[in-house]
């Protein structure tokens, strides 16, 4: 056993790598075998040679404190979490599942709301959900589809059941450090990359814009789709411009923006030139001042004019939030059912609703066992790990569920899997979860894999990158690769 | 190409063309102090005020120290994040306007220019500095050199590129004309003679602030003059500093930009820039001289400023709409 994982300890959680000390899970020997391959010093260097590419390309996110804006990388690890391809195909259907479900969903609550007459959501959960967006009812979008990118969070519970946490049908971010952090295993571990089989992520950019050209207006063939940021002192500029280049295509902010006649321009060299599809970057709220928030200087103003007149598609569609709020979560496997007639192969994990006053009641009895979370926060924000809370937040958060019931959920403590992390000079357990990237086009598709982030704080099960998070490259196994490794176990045990 | 964009290329390319010009104006004021060495302490601070002069940086300058030394002026020009003229601002402002327009420029010009910038930022600048200040500014000027060398290696030439290179070229004429002009401000020690010992250095020195030293000397075989060195930096058909070139170089990215056949303009920056090069194409030094080597060098300079100013109305008017 190499030296890096010798004083591991799996700590009575779900472990990735190993099945019980000592024993290395099928799908991650080789890698055991090339780390225990490395001299001395050989992981260090690696690690300080991918944080300089980092630095070098620009790939960081602004942290505001005092005066100056600071940029970090986001924090990289570089042992790989591992999918084999049987629990990816698992995962994959679960998620195209979902994903039309919430489709059908968003579609039917902006028309007849049928889910509503039939009972199976109560009618003020949606009316009262923060981004439902009345001023929307009864517009079709192009194709139907209103959540064409999805980042829904996985993580996989004490027994190892990739269980959904949470959906992100509005901006989900962090796509780009799924395809920067291949590249930047792939220069610091060429000849492990060689010997396994791992499914490959470049196509996301193309997917992509072959989805934002699908949903172009009037079924124009040659449609001009945008990239529209909040511009580069967003914490994720990296990402849009990342995305814009790696698609081709124009990259703008609100300001490169205007509106006449209901359709929607860019300001060129050439004068003014009109655009069909934008993947805005930017929440409905900012997104348009005519319509939602009067102060905003991020959007465009007259935008949801012409799209409402149907000259230009947003991606995603205005309004979709109604169907990430946390309160609609626990209804999802009810959608499911209602609109597919299946059973949830996913499941959610298990959810209390405050606004429910049985459900309620126990949520104030279990205040620190449970977690609670804000129906409309992200990030990590607004939420509290009751085990892990002070008396006084714990309060805090009583007072907030008993003046706004609708504002609130709550679910037990997760204990997420592990995942061995390099911390400080050795590697230890840390939490993580994973973030596919789904795509709603002709086709539903996803690159095999995701974001795995990773809670690097001892204990910590908080993973965002706002809190102190990082993040793994992960490999989805090609079906070839995964008999090979079983087959040389096999042969393994069997000489003894 | 967005008008925004396009705004972003062109400042992005002055920003570093400006830091450049910095960088060499210091490097050569240092050796020219090191000629002088065995004059008086308060005569050699003397001759870093003409730096500011160039630069217009002295009414900062002054808000911040009493006294010009060579020290606080290296300071002010090149670390001093407050000037937003040194070489770090306009390096940071240089990569801001890189950061907005990534996906026009290559990965690899982002590479050059954010190393530089970490560079800076990070304090190996500062180390290297206090080793050989004469060995950092030729250190940065290379990098520079390598962001253009890999932009014309590794950038599509198009309308982005044609914007860089109004960028690169205004700025150039300019800086041009304005280190001829710290001649004028250098006032020669007593008793010095114009075209004596004191004089032709200082004219050396201003050659070589612009590389034009080795190229100078080249056309005027062992005769440094300053009617020479006027001619030669302003009027020099080939030189890729001199105001002629410069000229020329921002005639043909206009042009390209807009398509409009040579020798006929289809926009106002077009038409400013096409006077300005005939002028220069059609003068001699003498007549140069009749007016005024200040004179003429300030009016290039107003010239200078009504082109850009065109070229935003041209290609900008939308952006502020």
């Amino acid at each position: 056993m190499n030296r890096l994982f010798k004083e591991y300890e799996i700590g009575g959680f779900f472990d990735e790598m190993f099945s019980a000390p000592g024993m290395v899970r099928p799908h991650y020997q080789r890698l055991t075998r090339r780390f225990s391959e490395m001299e001395d010093g050989e992981f260090d260097r690696k690690r300080l040679l991918a944080e300089k590419s980092y630095l070098n390309q620009g790939i960081t996110f602004t942290v505001y404190s005092g005066d100056e804006g600071t940029e970090r990388i986001f924090p990289f690890d570089l042992i790989p979490r591992i999918i084999p391809a049987k629990e990816w195909e698992h995962i994959e259907r679960g998620l195209i599942q979902r994903l039309e479900a919430l489709n059908l969903f968003l579609h039917d609550i902006y028309h007849e709301q049928r889910i509503i007459k039939e009972k199976v959501i109560p009618d003020e959960i949606v009316r009262s959900a923060k981004h439902f967006r009345p001023e929307l009812m009864g517009f079709d979008v192009p194709k139907n589809i209103y959540i064409h990118i999805c980042g829904t969070d996985l993580i996989r519970d004490a027994n190892g059941v990739y269980t959904v946490l949470e959906d992100n049908g509005r901006c989900p971010s962090g796509v780009s450090y799924v395809l920067e952090n291949r590249q930047a295993m792939k220069r610091v571990f060429p000849k492990l990359f060689a010997r396994y089989q791992v499914r490959p992520v470049d196509r996301y950019a193309q997917d992509l814009l072959a989805v934002l050209r699908h949903v172009a207006p009037h079924e124009n063939p040659d449609p001009t789709v945008v990239v529209l940021t909040p511009g580069i002192y967003n914490s994720a500029y990296f990402e849009h411009s990342f995305l814009a280049r790696s698609m081709g295509i124009e990259i703008v902010t609100g300001s490169d923006l205007l509106v006449k006649d209901s359709r929607v321009f860019m300001k060129t060299t050439k004068g003014l030139r009109q655009v069909d599809v934008i993947y805005r970057r930017i929440d409905d709220d900012f997104i348009d001042p005519t319509v939602f928030r009067k102060d905003s200087v991020l959007g465009v103003p007259g935008i949801v004019e012409a799209y409402r007149k149907g000259n230009v598609n947003l991606a995603n569609a205005i309004g979709t939030g109604v169907a990430d709020d946390k309160v609609t979560y626990y209804f999802v496997p009810k959608m499911i059912k209602f609109y597919l007639g299946e059973e949830p192969i996913l499941p959610n994990v298990e959810t209390y609703l405050s606004a429910d006053d049985t459900d309620r009641k126990f949520i104030l009895e279990n205040l620190e066992k449970l977690v609670v979370k804000a129906a409309n926060e992200s990030g990590g924000y607004g939420m509290l790990i009751g085990p892990h809370a002070t008396t006084e937040e714990t309060e805090k958060f009583r007072v907030a569920i008993l003046a706004d019931p609708r504002g609130y959920i709550a679910q037990p403590v997760v204990l997420l899997s592990r995942s061995p992390s390099y911390c400080d000079g050795s590697v230890e357990g840390r939490h993580i979860d994973l973030r596919p990237y789904i795509l709603c086009g002709e086709k539903t598709s996803i690159i095999p894999g995701g974001l795995t982030r990773v809670a690097l704080r001892k204990g910590s099960l908080v993973v965002n990158s706002s809190q102190g998070g990082g993040s793994k490259d992960t490999w989805v196994l090609d079906e070839e690769e995964e008999l090979q490794t079983q087959s040389q176990t096999q042969t393994q045990t069997q000489a003894g | 190409m967005l008008s925004r964009v396009a705004d972003s290329c062109f400042w992005l390319s002055r920003y570093i063309e400006r830091a450049e010009t910095n960088a060499r104006i210091l490097d050569v004021n240092m050796q020219l102090m090191l000629d002088f060495e065995d004059q008086n302490p308060n005569m050699l601070d003397q001759h870093w005020q003409p730096v500011l002069a160039t630069l217009e940086d002295q009414e900062l300058f002054s808000k911040y120290h009493e006294k010009i030394t060579p020290e606080a002026v290296m300071e002010f020009v090149t670390f001093a994040k407050k000037n937003p003229g040194a070489i770090i601002s306009c390096i940071a402002a240089a990569r801001e306007n890189a950061r907005t327009v990534r996906e026009q420029i290559s990965s690899e010009m982002w590479e050059q220019l954010n190393r530089t910038f970490l560079y800076l930022r990070d304090g190996m600048a500062r180390a290297d500095f206090q080793d050989s200040p004469i060995d950092f500014y030729r250190g940065l000027v290379d990098k520079l050199h390598a962001f253009q060398g890999t932009s014309d290696a590794t950038m599509i030439h198009g309308e982005g590129w044609d914007f860089l290179q109004l960028g690169k070229y205004l700025e150039r004429a300019d800086s041009t004309s304005r280190v001829l002009d710290i001649k004028y401000h250098i006032l020669l020690p007593r008793g010095e003679q114009v075209g004596g010992h004191v004089d032709i250095t200082q004219w050396m020195a201003v050659l070589r602030s612009c590389s034009a030293l080795e190229a100078y000397l080249k056309t005027n075989v062992g005769e440094v003059t300053g009617w020479q060195v006027a001619e030669f930096l302003i009027l020099h058909g080939e030189f890729p500093r001199s105001i002629r070139f410069c000229a020329n170089q921002l005639n043909s990215a206009l042009h390209s930009i807009s398509g409009c056949e040579p020798g006929y303009f289809s926009n106002e920056a077009e038409r400013l820039c096409g006077m300005l090069r005939s002028n220069l194409n059609y003068a001699t030094i003498g007549a140069i001289f009749e007016t005024g080597l200040h004179q003429f060098l300030d009016q290039t300079q107003l010239a200078l400023i009504d082109i850009a100013d065109a070229i935003t109305e041209t290609y900008c008017r939308w952006m502020d709409t």
